[in-house]
């Protein structure tokens, strides 16, 4: 009786143990299971999201369709969608291959995950009426404030709330549609946040026109895909791709159609045009953290 | 994966290790994630403390309405109050004192959003309270009611000096299980952006990418307070518990 518990334990963990070692080789995991898993977002437009059924799209679905269709093909992808709290931890436990969405490559993170090269950068800035007089951070003083909690955004305002010695009222959002909606209802006179979520909110909204994004740079985040850390192969035939895509103008080609022409599902345009920050990045690839851009 | 407690001693802003842990505090000072942690607590208890207030208030006025013999109307009225603030989830009503109620009628629009929050959280559980209370009168033999009366009090004297003392005494183990609730429910409270616990929990986590420890914490404070409450009402049940009466049966639970 007890040999044969013994015997299977002995099996489980021998299995557990082969589950590691294909664990940092993601290549040979996706192989040997014929599908790869990407995680991405529901609702990060136009990065990522959902247009229902669960089928997935932006630009970096598609960038990362086309990666997975070159490193593995022929395998099957899955998509999980992942939320700003889970992200890291599925990308660690292996649930998820490949996380396509809106991550910031920062240096807390890059202790738990890798990045691929970052292909996309957006930067921190403000919502706010068309009609308000808010024309810089200095403008917020004893106004209220939206963000949307679970974002490096609310560090952000603490960080410059203190350094510019002004005061405002923080109000959050549970997420970004509701942090909108503050600003829309007049809860809040102002919405911090990455310029391309604020975009695609305005873009989105009844009357866009009633909208507009003012002020300084607060933040250069860049955005990349997220891969496991211990597992240097996938990364590099990840990177080698990216690095290829940017030679090709094929990087360009899917920024002018996810961020400047009309897209899915109401057919109109986040019309973002591409920043500085990018533009050198993609004439001098790199995955450094948020923390080089922002000294 | 190793759990790294000194998460709690960073500075919030410069995210460096603070020597004791503590900040220097007040506007200008600097603050760790241990006081943010235990700033989140104090709103948690306070969202609670001032629904609960307003919960055990509304409640038993409630409650006491709907059993009145002679007042079809009031009993009506009641029983509405009732089915309207159970039949809507909680963080619906939430979602209604905070967006709705504010443009519906303009008094409102300048509460502090916390008194809203503490309005859709007390006024939910009033529902709830009221029902037992109602429930607490119920049980209660007829008898007590008839003979208050031949005592020639009038109808709030024999409701406070008969029926209410003892009905709270049979009620006291569910509002226990109500005041635990209440604790727990204000963390709806992080979705119209009162920085309590849960909200911390969410902050911190993404901030700090720690989010085990964070959650480890916050679940020991929710842990903590809501053992805390079991036990005062526990006390609080033992202390009032009138000999020989069938409520006193059981001594805490």
């Amino acid at each position: 009786m007890k040999k044969k518990y013994l015997l299977a334990f002995a099996l489980s963990a021998l299995a557990a143990s082969g589950a590691f070692a294909q664990l940092n080789d993601t290549l040979a995991k996706a192989k040997a299971a014929g599908k790869v898993v990407m995680g991405t977002r529901e609702s990060s437009a136009p990065l990522a999201y959902t247009l229902g059924n669960n089928q997935f799209t932006g630009y970096h679905v598609e960038l990362c369709q086309r990666i997975l269709k070159s490193v593995l093909p022929g395998v099957a992808v899955e998509y999980v969608a992942v939320t700003s709290a889970n992200r890291i931890p599925l990308v660690q436990n292996g649930t998820v291959d490949i996380e396509c969405g809106s991550t910031t490559n920062n240096a807390a993170r890059q202790k738990d995950v890798a990045f691929a090269l970052t292909t996309y950068v957006t930067e921190v800035r403000t919502a706010v009426k068309a009609s308000s007089n808010i024309k810089s951070v200095a403008d917020l003083n004893n106004k209220n404030v939206a963000t949307t909690t679970g974002t490096t955004s609310v560090a952000l305002l603490r960080k410059n709330k203190r350094a510019q010695n002004i005061k405002f009222n923080e109000v959050y959002g549970k997420d970004h549609a509701d942090s909108f909606l503050l600003l829309e209802s007049g809860r809040a006179d102002a919405f911090v946040m990455d310029d391309n979520i604020l975009a695609g909110l305005i873009a989105g909204s009844k009357n866009p026109k009633d909208f507009k994004i003012v002020g300084e740079t607060l933040n250069v985040e860049p955005i990349a895909i997220m891969v496991r850390k211990e597992d240097a192969k996938f990364k590099k035939a990840v990177d080698d791709y990216i690095r290829g895509a940017i030679k090709a103008g094929e990087i360009d080609l899917l920024y002018k159609k996810w961020f400047l022409q009309p897209i899915p599902p109401k057919n109109t345009s986040v019309n973002l045009p591409m920043g500085q920050v990018l533009q050198g990045l993609l004439k001098t690839p790199s995955d450094a953290p948020a923390e080089e851009f922002n000294k | 994966m190793a759990l790294e407690w000194q998460v709690f001693c960073q500075d919030t802003i410069e995210r460096t290790v603070v020597a004791g842990c503590f900040g220097s505090g007040g506007a200008d000072g600097t603050q760790t994630y241990l006081d943010w942690l235990l700033q989140a607590w104090g709103q948690t208890v306070m969202v609670a403390a001032l629904s609960l207030v307003v919960a055990l208030v509304v409640g038993s006025v409630i409650g006491t309405i709907r059993t009145l013999p002679d007042s079809p109307v009031a009993a009506r009225l009641g029983n509405i109050w009732v089915e309207f603030f159970r039949n809507i989830p909680l963080l619906v009503q939430i979602f209604l004192w905070y967006h709705v109620v504010p443009v519906l009628i303009p008094v409102f629009a300048d509460t502090p959003k916390l008194l809203l929050v503490v309005m859709g959280l007390g006024l939910f559980t009033s529902a709830r309270i009221a029902e037992q209370v109602r429930a607490g009168i119920q049980a209660l033999p007829r008898g007590q009611r008839y003979a208050g009366m031949a005592m020639g009090f009038t109808t709030p004297q024999y409701y406070r000096y008969v029926l209410l003392p003892m009905a709270f005494r049979i009620i006291v183990p569910p509002l226990t299980s109500e005041t635990m609730n209440i604790f727990k429910n204000s963390s709806v409270a992080f979705a119209v952006s009162v920085t309590e616990l849960t909200f911390f929990a969410q902050q911190a986590g993404e901030e700090t990418s720690r989010g085990i420890e964070v959650y480890l914490a916050v679940t020991v404070l929710y842990v903590i307070s809501a053992f805390a409450i079991n036990r005062v009402m526990a006390f609080i049940e033992k202390r009032v518990r009138v000999p020989g009466f069938v409520a006193s049966t059981g001594g805490g639970h």
